[in-house]
């Protein structure tokens, strides 16, 4: 995985409760999804008009807020579908951190796993943000910082957020999980072998065709 | 005397392999479900790595979203069948994993075919590129989805790393009223408690509701889960999952089944097991339900009229309700009763299990779907395709102007090209009404398999419970 140190950047406000990750990545472009072009129909129901030309209402249109590489989102940003396709297409439009009151749970923990730092604040906190992320017409820069877990905005305001101690370090070190993990597959092996005496009906299926 | 325990904690603690740090745990995965679209992919991902599949023998994969459901489908009816199901099929075939094909008589969708067949059992870990997967908590199982880069760990290494979420109990007691189903009671609550309000947590459900419920009442509970946040969804195994899975083909047998019983009468909250939220609902309140906007939390009696924005407590869910309204081409204070329908949908792996069939062909029998309405009905799995041909159900829809279809996800998600046309207004027995599910511009709502089937026999959204009684057959 690609490290995430620091960020510098434009914050886009999108005050919107609830976005799911079928807004975030329709499915009508999921089967030929890749990594690569995800993003040209990221939020598509709200980036584009019926007649498929930009809607100038959306924030990642405006003039400003086009280069962001933080989105500050409505509560529950996220939810629904496990599509890892939503985080790709995000961090396709240059975005490496998403600040909201809260989070689906499955898209959370995919941001993570593509070097993406979801932040959850207080409702109020992220109100503000929101605020001030406004008020700059995307002219003034926020920052991330992933070692001291703190949040810097345009005005001087320092926010700390929560990160736990294995996630902070993929970020930092680009740790890859999978190598991790596979590096004490012995441990899982000595867990199936007793398991195995135990529950030997998960391990021995029966037959079907 | 140790401390009482929720069965989630059985559950968890039973399957830790190591502990990574506070809260953070390597669990077993006993049971891996793959299909065609975040399967295929990790697969692939997988074998680009140059990694294997570490335990080929507890895997399963079926195709269901790219698929075609026209009847006398092959993989090339969809545009991308070919290439997600052909690419599941030959990856399954190079890896050693257990694939229901198009051709093979268990074939469905992931979250009929698992507890169907068996695959899924109490007390296991359970997961699966798809956020439904929480459907397999009902057999007494802590099932969740996960992402593909998780696919990919789990594959690789037959566990997955995962913080502990808090457990929550919704409690439902009494008697549901007449033409009152599951999906109703999962549908009030999750507007009851907004689309947020399992999020972190694994909820068990339980009380005399569900203790009554059948086994695919309870499947079509816990496969709403995740529409109030919530990855995981579970009830504690009891008779009614021990009958339900005793002849199943993966399921113990004999002595094993017998040993497997007795550990699995272990698996329940103990008296006393402290959760960090409770709920109660009260089973005599609920109504038949129907949603009216774009999450499944904006649902309403179907007796009641389309609530107005200000109702709403707060600007952000005011302004969700506007558009809300607006996409779905309603107004505020209409009644939802009345509202003209183009295409209702019986299926996914909500609610296409044979007990869905046949509360819809009860409604279907001796009546025709309106004429400007398009009815589907596709199975969850060929197992239920076959059994309901058994009974004649296909019959009944198709002489009442259904379309009997082959199994899989369909307009659910209309991943496999099937989608609603935009503007196009869809009773839905799915689980998702966001703005472009079934399609660009589709209009959802939904709901249960009698009330879909009372909708496309009046071409518009019904109370079931006021259709009127058919004459006695001579
Ligand atoms: S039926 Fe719908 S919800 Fe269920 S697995 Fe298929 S696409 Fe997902």
């Amino acid at each position: 995985m690609e490290k995430l140190q620091q960020l510098q950047g434009v914050a886009a406000p999108l005050p919107r409760a609830n976005i799911d990750t079928d807004t975030i990545t329709p499915m009508a472009y999921l089967n030929n999804a890749s990594r690569q072009n995800m993003h040209e129909h990221t939020f598509e129901p709200l980036r584009f008009l019926a007649d498929g030309s930009e809607n100038p209402d959306f924030i990642l249109n405006k003039p400003g807020y086009r280069d962001a590489t933080i989105l500050i989102a409505g509560r529950n940003f996220g939810c629904g579908s496990s599509r890892e396709t939503a985080v790709w297409g995000i961090r396709g439009l240059g975005i490496r951190c998403v600040i909201a009151e809260s989070f689906g749970d499955i898209f959370f923990n995919n941001c993570f796993q593509n070097s993406v730092l979801p932040i959850r604040l207080p409702a109020e906190t992220v109100a503000e943000l929101m605020a001030e992320a406004g008020d700059d017409q995307g002219s003034t820069q926020f920052q991330v910082d992933v070692a001291s877990r703190t949040l810097t905005t345009p005005s001087g305001r320092i926010v700390t957020f929560d990160l736990p101690p294995d996630r902070q370090a993929a970020l930092l070190e680009g740790l890859d999980e999978v190598e991790q993990t596979l590096k004490d597959d012995a441990d899982t092996t000595a867990f199936q072998d007793k398991d195995h005496a135990a529950r030997p009906w998960i391990y021995d299926l029966g037959n079907i065709e | 005397m140790s401390q009482p325990k929720t069965l989630f904690a059985k559950l968890w603690d039973a399957h830790v392999v190591r502990s990574l740090g506070e809260d953070l745990d390597l669990l077993h995965v006993d049971r891996l479900m793959l299909h065609d679209l975040s399967g295929a992919r990790a697969m692939a991902e997988l074998a680009e790595r140059g990694l294997k599949v570490r335990n080929p023998e507890l895997c399963l994969a079926t195709p269901d979203h790219s698929i075609s459901s026209e009847p006398g489908r092959a993989l090339a009816s969809s545009e991308y069948g070919e290439r997600l199901g052909g690419g599941l099929r030959d990856m399954a075939e190079a890896t050693g994993v257990r694939h229901f094909g198009l051709e093979h008589p268990n074939q469905g969708i992931v979250h009929v075919v698992g507890p169907e067949t068996g695959f899924t059992l109490p007390g296991c870990v359970l997961v699966c590129g798809d956020s439904h997967t929480s459907t397999h908590g009902a057999m007494g199982a802590m099932a969740f989805g996960i992402g593909s880069s998780e696919l990919v760990h789990v594959m690789a290494t037959q566990t997955i790393r995962q913080r502990r979420p808090k457990a929550m109990r919704i409690t439902i007691d009494g008697e549901l009223g007449p033409g009152v189903e599951a999906k109703d009671v999962i549908l009030h609550i999750i507007g009851h408690l907004g689309v947020a309000a399992g999020t972190g947590h694994a909820v068990e459900y339980a009380g005399s509701t569900i203790a009554n419920m059948s086994m695919e009442g309870r499947l079509t509970i816990c496969n709403l889960s995740i529409e109030f946040g919530a990855r995981m969804g579970m009830v504690a195994a009891d008779e009614t999952t021990y009958d339900y899975l005793r002849d199943t083909a993966l399921a113990p047998k004999e002595a094993a089944w017998d040993e497997a019983l007795a550990y699995w009468r272990t698996l329940v909250s103990d008296e006393g097991a402290v959760f960090d939220r409770e709920v109660n609902i009260d089973a005599s309140e609920i109504a038949p339900q129907i949603t009216w906007g774009t999450s499944p939390g904006l649902t309403l009696a179907v007796t009641d009229n389309i609530p107005t924005p200000e109702s709403f407590a707060e600007a952000e869910l005011q302004q969700n309700a506007v558009n809300a309204l607006e996409y779905m081409g309603l107004n505020a204070g209409d009644a939802i009763a009345g509202t003209k329908v183009d295409r209702v949908f019986i299926g996914s792996c909500t609610n296409s299990r044979l007990s869905d069939l046949r509360r819809a062909a009860a409604v279907a029998k001796g009546r025709r779907v309106a004429n400007r309405v398009t009815a589907w009905v596709v199975p969850g799995s060929v197992p239920i395709k076959t059994a309901a041909e058994a009974e004649g159900l296909h019959e009944i829809f198709l002489a009442a102007g259904f379309e009997w279809r082959e199994p899989g996800c369909a307009q659910c998600v209309a991943s496999n090209g099937e989608v609603i046309a935009p503007g196009e207004r869809c009773v839905s027995t799915s689980n998702r009404n966001f703005v472009g599910r079934q399609g660009p511009g589709a209009r959802t709502h939904l709901a249960g398999p009698a009330m879909a089937a009372a909708a496309a026999v009046t071409g518009e959204i019904t109370d079931l419970r006021n259709l009127a009684p058919l004459e006695e057959e001579a």
